[in-house]
């Protein structure tokens, strides 16, 4: 059946994995969220030491994400991965550098002899979950504002801008867009840990890690509303038939209006999340993470598929309009794409042992006596 | 085409090596120390003996600290195909970007699910769940090796794919092909057992200092006796496979093993060298020895080469010059064609911009007669194509004497173990802890052969590494080089520092530890 599949459809499945990869990291970037937490949350070693081992059992799945999500990129849209990684040289630069950091620190944090001392890791942690989303949400503004590049005939990347990708972090929409998913981890990250933790005999630890949902949710509401008003004001980039590319009045409004699906996604997702955020801090509700991740993602998918369906260049440029990339121009082969999809049939399998594991090792929560008594960090 | 600024490619080629060496000081590791702790967590399933499960989780702490370096140094080798090398990322990304994507969807996901139960788990899932969460963290570890060797082994030999003039880039044409590489088998096979090897060094290096300083005398025995089974078995393997590897460079690589052998003047009947000096001063087609000395065997490298020994092996002059009578095809004749390939490349893109449609058809016939030259169209000259002779000589040579030192000493280490007189054989275990130190020069040099042997290739024979950079700032790579630079080196000394120091506590330290 795959086989039968015509090069455009294929082109449409390969986003919509790759947006469904990018938008579950947005979810896993709980453990982000929670790096960010700890100096704030734990007073004293026991929280400290409960925050870190609840974290530390997922961190690999959020980084392993984000490897899937850019080793699919570079398998079905090498083009993007070569003029965005090659282009926006320092912001990927330094968002891999702070996840660097992070995969020594739980592991290195408190074994003797760490050269180190354990607060810097755990400031590395904290770079990690603030620095590194800021810029992956600076990173995937651009999909809306655009960036500074063209491309020659051969397709070889000239970036326009001396600060070659950083220059994302200072468009409004785009700090917004960090800023939202920095509280949006950190709401996450909170619920997560209200989720995993046994807080019998942790005086206050709850409650704290409570009032950070809500906090964190009304920092993130702000940079939340501004995204969505601009997203529906601002003019967008639009592909006609032909390849040409022009600036569009309320290109990402129309795309929403086109596409009722992608609408109800965002609006669903938004919603799941604010239940989430109410549950956990009116109704005392532990499962608030599971709502606010669906919500997250169905959000991360919203805006995916924004940026890429409904004749719209997911990555723009705004030095070279007839240099932007869409899912036609930027995908691998027909041959490429269709093996590919064959290889994602094993997705499922995967995701289905990864809950399975999860629920296994998360059947009871986390003590600090488990702590104290067996291998942690 | 952009302008090449060969600064640029060598602090690319630079920073691509640092990162890389610094992977692969932790990645051998772990594909090893994965299976022997599955290996010695099988034992404790088995027999039900405590101590083979605190033996067990000693080896796992050390297995878990490496582990985390080895991710974290990992993570910028893929995304760096992109930020530095994107021409190649869009000229080969069709086909070197699936190979990476299967195995995040594969192998990582097994490592980091399972990892997790492998660490965790042992109060929290049943005895035997856990066994299978730890052999499966070894199985992800390899399959994760499969699919990075598959693309490295594709760049080393470029198949299952064309040329498409109206995208310039190569494009898939055979998934299987890709996978079923001879070359990328060859260094699959030789890469993970190598790494069974280097494991097996790692534990027989430790045990060998606990019974050298007196200390957990029986850990260290039953250590002992596994590895070096283990690393006996692992290094016939690599022997055997890097027989292989060596006969697919003869055949694919023809450059690569007449650089690796110092050999300049084709031979009928070639000789290998065992070991020898390199003349620095030689270049192709002059009158000097290759060597200062050398000690050869006759006819050896024929036989290894083409599994005959009376056949012939071309030198490095044959291949940039060429030699008629051995129809052996010159550099310098391809560049011609490769030349003439490029301009008609360029044709072809300049008529299909003009939609002139009869001259884009004329300029494609014209590209198709001499499109598997393309790449040596970017060549300067032809001694371009020449690895540096030293440099792939010492490190195969040095890789290859190691990799013989490495049985005898499991040879050595197994029969006194058996005989039940190891603890006594004090000029035996000092070799015992140097050998880890050996091991991890002979993972280096290998792939040193492996990467300089290739050059100027980034895709042997269709495109030169000079080609394939991100049109970059040299300043932008240098500066991310000495970050990465002190990074890794600072997070090197602090892995070491904690090894050391787990090492010094010992397993029974760990299980104090852990019941505090």
């Amino acid at each position: 059946m795959i086989s039968n599949l015509d090069y455009g459809t294929l082109q449409h499945i390969w986003w919509i994995l790759c947006s469904v990869v990018g938008s579950l990291f947005l979810f896993l970037t709980f453990v982000q969220g929670g790096n960010t937490l700890l100096w704030q949350m734990a007073k004293n070693d026991a929280e400290n030491a409960l925050i870190i081992n609840s974290l530390g059992r997922k961190w690999e799945l959020t980084f392993t994400t984000l490897v899937l999500f850019g080793g699919a990129l570079f398998a079905a849209f090498p083009k993007f991965y070569a003029t965005s990684f090659g282009g926006a040289y320092w912001v990927w630069m330094l968002i891999l550098f702070t996840f660097i950091l992070q995969a020594v620190s739980f592991e290195f944090r408190k074994k003797p002899g760490n050269l180190l001392g354990a607060k810097t890791y755990e400031f590395f942690l904290l770079i990690n979950g603030t620095v590194g989303v800021l810029l992956i949400g600076a990173a995937v503004g651009t999909f809306f504002t655009g960036s500074n590049f063209s491309l020659n005939a051969y397709n070889q990347v000239t970036w326009t801008h001396p600060l070659r990708g950083l220059e994302a972090a200072f468009s409004l929409f785009n700090l917004s867009m960090g800023l939202f998913l920095v509280f949006n981890a950190r709401v996450l990250g909170a619920m997560y840990l209200l989720n995993n933790i046994d807080f019998t005999a942790m005086n206050g630890f709850e409650a704290r890690l409570r009032k950070a949902v809500w906090i964190n949710f009304l920092c993130a509401l702000p940079f939340l509303l501004y995204l969505l008003v601009s997203l529906l004001m601002m003019q967008g980039f639009s592909v006609d038939a032909t390849g040409v590319v022009s600036m569009v009045a309320n290109k990402y409004l129309q795309n929403l209006l086109a596409m009722p699906m992608v609408l109800c996604l965002l609006l669903v997702g938004l919603i799941l999340v604010v239940l989430a955020v109410f549950g956990t801090v009116f109704k005392a509700g532990t499962k608030g993470i599971w709502l606010a991740g669906l919500g997250t993602v169905f959000v991360g998918l919203a805006l995916f598929f924004t940026a890429g369906f409904n004749h719209t260049p997911f990555y723009p440029s705004k030095a070279d309009l007839q240099s932007s990339l869409t899912i036609i121009n930027a995908s691998s082969s027909r041959y490429t794409l269709m093996a590919m999809t064959y290889v994602a049939l094993g997705i499922p399998f995967v995701l289905a042992y990864v809950a399975y594991v999860w629920s296994q090792m998360d059947s009871r929560k986390l003590t600090a006596h488990e702590i104290a008594t067996e291998e942690g960090y | 085409m952009i302008d090449v600024d060969l600064s640029l490619v060598n602090w690319s080629r630079a920073q691509f090596a640092l990162t890389a060496m610094y992977h692969w000081i932790f990645v051998p590791l772990t594909l090893g120390l994965s299976v022997l702790c599955a290996m010695f967590e099988s034992i404790y399933v088995r027999t039900g003996e405590e101590k083979w499960k605190v033996l067990t989780r000693f080896w796992m702490t050390l297995f878990g600290i490496n582990f985390a370096i080895g991710v974290a140094t990992g993570i910028i080798l893929e995304f760096e195909f992109g930020t530095n090398w994107s021409n190649y990322s869009w000229m080969v990304g069709d086909i070197f970007g699936a190979p990476l994507a299967v195995e995040g969807i594969f192998a990582f996901f097994l490592e980091a699910t399972f990892f997790a139960v492998m660490f965790f788990g042992w109060e929290r899932v049943s005895k035997k769940f856990h066994l299978f969460s730890t052999w499966m963290v070894a199985f992800g570890s390899n399959l994760s090796a499969l699919w990075i060797l598959v693309a490295n082994a594709w760049m080393q030999y470029p198949t299952g794919m064309a040329f498409n003039p109206e995208t310039a880039r190569f494009e898939m044409e055979n998934f299987w092909a890709v996978l079923f590489s001879p070359v990328a088998m060859s260094k699959f096979t030789h890469a993970t057992s190598s790494g069974f090897v280097l494991a097996s060094l790692f534990v027989v290096a430790i045990s060998s200092w606990y019974l050298l300083k007196n200390r957990h005398i029986e850990l260290a025995k039953k250590s002992i006796m596994v590895a070096s089974v283990f690393g006996l078995l692992a290094s016939a393997y690599v022997g055997f496979t890097g027989d292989e590897a060596a006969f697919e460079d003869a055949q694919k690589q023809p450059m690569k093993l007449a650089a690796f052998e110092g050999l300049y003047k084709g031979q009928q009947s070639a000789d290998l060298v065992v070991l020898g000096m390199i003349n620095t001063e030689k270049e192709p087609d002059d009158d000097q020895s290759p060597f200062h000395y050398a000690i050869k065997i006759p006819g050896l490298l024929s036989l290894l080469a083409n599994r005959d020994p009376d056949s012939f092996v071309p030198g490095i002059d044959d291949l940039v010059y060429g030699n008629s009578t051995q129809k052996v095809m010159g550099v310098a004749e391809k560049m011609k064609l490769g030349q003439q390939a490029v301009a008609n490349l360029a044709s072809f893109k300049q008529a299909r911009q003009e939609k002139d449609d009869a001259a884009a058809s004329a300029a494609l016939t014209q590209f198709s007669t001499n499109k598997e030259f393309l790449g040596y169209g970017y060549l300067s000259k032809p001694e371009e194509a020449v690895p540096s002779v030293s440099i792939a000589f010492y490190s195969f040579h040095i890789m290859v004497i190691l990799g013989t030192f490495f049985p005898a000493l499991f040879l050595a280490f197994l029969y006194f173990t058996i005989k039940g007189t190891i603890a006594k054989q004090r000029w035996l275990l000092p070799f015992g802890l140097l050998s880890f130190f050996l091991g991890h020069v002979a993972q280096q040099t290998g792939w040193i052969l492996a990467e300089v042997g290739r050059q100027p290739w980034a895709i042997q024979g269709l495109l030169p590494v000079k080609m394939a950079t991100t049109n970059l700032g040299a300043g932008n790579v240098q500066a991310t080089f000495f970050m990465f630079l002190a990074v890794f080196t600072l997070l090197l000394l602090a892995e070491i520092k904690i090894m050391v120091k787990q090492i010094a506590i010992g397993p029974e330290g760990l299980q104090n530890d852990l019941k505090s």
